[in-house]
């Protein structure tokens, strides 16, 4: 039984792709045999964060528009068995998608047995982004601890609940998770961050998740390798935490406190 | 730079606390325009709810409709069950 997981947010620039690469990658290399689908039409980059860019040949529209199949359009990741990547399209036609289309190519993909179909989807909440959640299962809103970010995943989880297929159908919910990314303890600490905490009595979802401001996520996106593969770094250990929350484990969270400094260290070091 | 901080910090509201009663306010209000969220845990109680009503009779994933309506004063959690053949009936709970 395939699970539909979509990772939205709203605003831009929250950590979408860098989640969707990390997350698809991680229930890979858990033996769950993923795809992950770049859904910004017209702005495709998840293949640069997968690192499989020079091997876009067809793409999802491609494939809805019956140019190719799917297998031709599938690119199978080179590092991680069970993982495949199926790219966007560069067209500046907004209707390449469509709601049949999109649900063909998941049906498709159920068919070809697999366990996980992550759905990258594009900032706002235009077409692509409503595609992106419309067959979804389950959710992993990404926010950062910032007001306009926390807004906008609300926006979303509002749209999450009525919009999606589930809604339409009176289906079972989509299940909603919160990731926070781009978390910086010691800002927190200081009180001129949001924590944790604020987030979760604001928005009031789950937690999956809390993925720390780190310089490996942008030296993972340089390279094309996903981040959650860098398993020294605190951000790769931080997503494979929230992959096996994902997974049903209990897992505690880590990276969320300060270490604490010296007195001395404050008076003289700086933050 | 440091000493001075430490003083700063001390002395001013700090700015997330600001963050977070905007927030407060900006999304309460947004979600009484029609931005309205079921509850987070809807999708396991309805599982679970789901689960009960099997132990008892075999119902199919689209008899069940769950529904969620929101008032300005409160809200209404509706379960619609079509139960198999002669005894169809609706059932229905708040």
């Amino acid at each position: 039984m395939s699970k539909v997981l979509v990772v939205t947010s709203g605003k831009g620039g929250v950590g979408k792709t860098t989640t969707s690469a990390a997350i698809s990658s991680g229930l890979a290399m858990a033996g769950k045999k993923t795809v992950v689908i770049d859904f910004d039409v017209g702005l495709r980059n998840l293949d640069l964060i997968m690192g499989v860019e020079r091997r876009v040949v067809y793409d999802i529209v491609n494939v809805i528009q019956g140019e190719a199949g799917l297998n031709q359009a599938l690119i199978r990741h080179k590092e991680v068995d069970n993982l495949y990547v199926l790219p966007a399209s560069q067209t500046k036609d907004k209707d390449a998608l469509t709601e049949e289309g999109v649900g063909k190519v998941l049906n498709d993909l159920r068919e070809e047995g697999f366990d996980y179909i992550v759905c990258d989807s594009p900032a706002g909440i235009e077409r692509g982004a409503q595609l992106a959640m419309y067959y979804a299962d389950e959710a992993i809103v990404v926010s950062n601890p910032e007001i306009s970010s926390v807004r906008d995943s609300d926006r979303m989880l509002g749209i999450l609940a009525s919009k999606s297929r589930r809604a339409k159908d009176g289906e079972t919910s989509i299940k909603e998770h919160l990731l926070i990314t781009r978390y910086a303890p010691e800002r927190v600490g200081t009180g001129e961050m949001l924590s944790v905490e604020d987030m979760l009595e604001i928005l009031a979802v789950p937690l999956l998740g809390v993925i720390p401001e780190s310089h490996a996520v942008l030296q993972a996106s340089n390279a094309g390798r996903p981040v959650i593969l860098d398993e020294n770094t605190d951000a790769g250990q931080a997503y494979s935490d929230a992959v096996a929350r994902l997974m049903g484990e209990e897992v505690p969270m880590r990276f969320i406190e300060t270490e604490k400094k010296s007195f001395l260290g404050r008076l003289f070091g700086r933050s | 730079m440091g000493l001075l901080d430490i003083f700063r910090n001390r002395s001013q509201d700090p700015s997330a606390k600001m963050a977070k009663e905007r927030l407060q306010i900006l999304i309460a209000h947004e979600r009484g325009q029609g931005q309205f969220r079921a509850p987070h845990y809807l999708p396991e109680m309805q599982k679970e709810i789901l689960e009960v009503i099997r132990k008892y009779v075999h119902v199919e994933d689209d008899a069940v409709k769950f529904e969620v309506e929101h008032n300005e004063q409160f809200e209404l959690f509706e379960l619609n069950i079509t139960l198999p053949e002669k005894g169809e009936g609706n059932e229905r709970s708040d």
